[in-house]
């Protein structure tokens, strides 16, 4: 890929840290502004994967591992639908959030934030975990392609 | 005259349609079907969203001096249904990339070939 | 946005299909924003612009760029397309006109949402109330959705990639494939 572009990883390196601010600030502010797990969860794994690209596939596993992904998938969705069961312990409906807080209003902003939570887990790390899977293959291609090349020369 | 610009906005909607729908059935090559899949998407998203808008509101985020806001509730099926969508169409080149290693092509056409060989 | 339609029926080459079919996403974007869905136009341009342009290529970079042209003549798919397009605009007779409040989609439960999100959930953002506090079964379907692509893309790619059976097609085709 693009590893020997010097402008491309200065200006990977200046933009990551950006991206994921962006990222938690959309996961955040969805409350008060556009946003919300989805996005977020979008925005974060951007950032992952243009780290992918630009340094190669393993730097980035080195970041986040095949493992811990594989981990977070589930983990999300486990997120949200433990907390509908909490609501139900509470002597709720399913998925409903009022007994989380004093009043119903706190709690139904709690849950939200909660829930969301759960969103940005599951949709961020599929979507590394796509990138990844897609993006060993093409390293994989790539090798057996480099080891052909050099069969052809000799 | 104010007809055709009332239902403009379906009109794109179901040329898009069309589009995306005659790229699935048309074309051979699977990239381009999903591709094709992903235009006939998002002609729905358009469907939903737009008799949501209401003319004269503003995106529906509650703030001061707004009385008017447009529907939220296409907002939100649309917003899970474009990640769900991204999520499809990955399955989908996940296969194609299957497909490829065990045939060698992603053209329908040589694939009836292949198998009509065997 | 119908122009870049017509271009990726037309483009044989996949590149310049997954290039226009990004552009298509940013321009879908730019709509939703017009349409007051800032929520939507934000996911899109992040998925459909950003997401699936890269997944695209590089399953191009895994495949084959070219695409064969086609072996029959497109007239049965064009009647089919034209006939369900003409059906599809017919019935837009009946629907109400664009930027109506009172159409019938804006008299349901939207009003409600839009009344009593903010003291309810205390989150002015009607679109992030509606979406994890009212209509969570939704959410949490969809999250599913995503869980099981995800656990699918992962048992397809990561499951023995030794190819079954080599036709004489391929063995050829693959440095080439590689260049780009």
């Amino acid at each position: 890929m693009m590893r020997d572009t010097i402008i491309l990883r200065v200006v990977t390196k200046l933009l990551l840290p950006v991206i994921l601010i962006f990222a938690l600030y959309v996961q955040f502010h969805g409350d008060y502004g556009p946003g919300g797990g989805f996005q977020a969860g979008v925005a974060a794994a951007a950032a992952i994967i243009l780290y992918g690209m630009v340094f190669g596939i393993p730097a980035a596993q080195h970041v986040i591992s095949k493992s811990v992904v594989q981990i977070m998938i589930p983990l999300g969705v486990l997120i949200f639908a433990g907390t509908g069961v909490a609501g139900l312990l509470l002597g709720e409906n399913y998925l409903n959030y009022s007994p989380f807080g004093s009043h119903s209003e706190a709690g139904q902003h709690l849950g939200i934030l909660i829930v969301e939570a759960g969103v940005f887990i599951t949709v961020a790390s599929t979507m590394l975990a796509i990138f990844y899977g897609f993006g060993g293959l093409a390293d994989e291609a790539d090798a057996a392609a480099a080891e052909k090349s050099e069969e052809s020369e000799e | 005259m104010t007809t055709i610009l009332a239902d403009l906005n379906y009109w794109v909607t179901v040329f898009l349609l069309v589009g995306g729908l005659y790229i699935v059935v048309a074309h051979g090559n699977m990239i381009k079907k999903l591709v094709g899949l992903s235009i006939f998407q998002t002609s729905v998203y358009l469907l939903f969203i737009s008799p949501g808008k209401v003319l004269g509101g503003t995106a529906p985020i509650i703030a001061e001096g707004f009385d008017v806001y447009s529907n939220p509730l296409p907002h939100v099926l649309i917003l899970t249904a474009i990640v769900v969508g991204v999520a499809t169409i990955a399955l989908g080149l996940a296969l194609v990339v299957r497909i490829h290693k065990s045939y060698g092509t992603i053209e329908e056409d040589e694939l009836h070939d292949l198998e009509s060989d065997a | 946005m119908v122009i870049t339609v017509v271009g990726i029926i037309r483009a044989h080459n996949l590149f310049a299909v997954v290039m226009l079919g990004g552009v298509y996403s940013f321009l879908m974007a730019t709509v939703m924003v017009i349409l007051d869905a800032v929520d939507v136009s934000m996911t899109e341009a992040a998925v459909g612009a950003g997401m699936s342009t890269v997944l695209l290529l590089a399953v191009l970079h895994l495949t084959q760029t070219r695409e064969a042209p086609l072996r029959h003549t497109p007239a049965i798919p064009l009647i089919v397309c034209l006939l369900t397009g003409g059906a599809l605009v017919y019935g837009t007779l009946d629907l109400p006109p664009f930027g109506e409040a009172n159409a019938p989609q804006n008299q349901h439960v939207a009003p409600y949402y839009i009344e009593n999100a903010e003291h309810e959930t205390g989150s002015p953002n009607i679109v992030t109330a509606v979406l994890a506090s009212y209509r969570g079964y939704d959410t949490l379907g969809e999250v599913t959705v995503i869980f099981t692509a995800g656990i699918g893309v992962l048992i397809l790619l990561a499951s023995g990639l030794r190819p079954r059976r080599r036709k004489n097609v391929d063995s050829e085709q693959d440095p080439k494939d590689n260049a780009a």
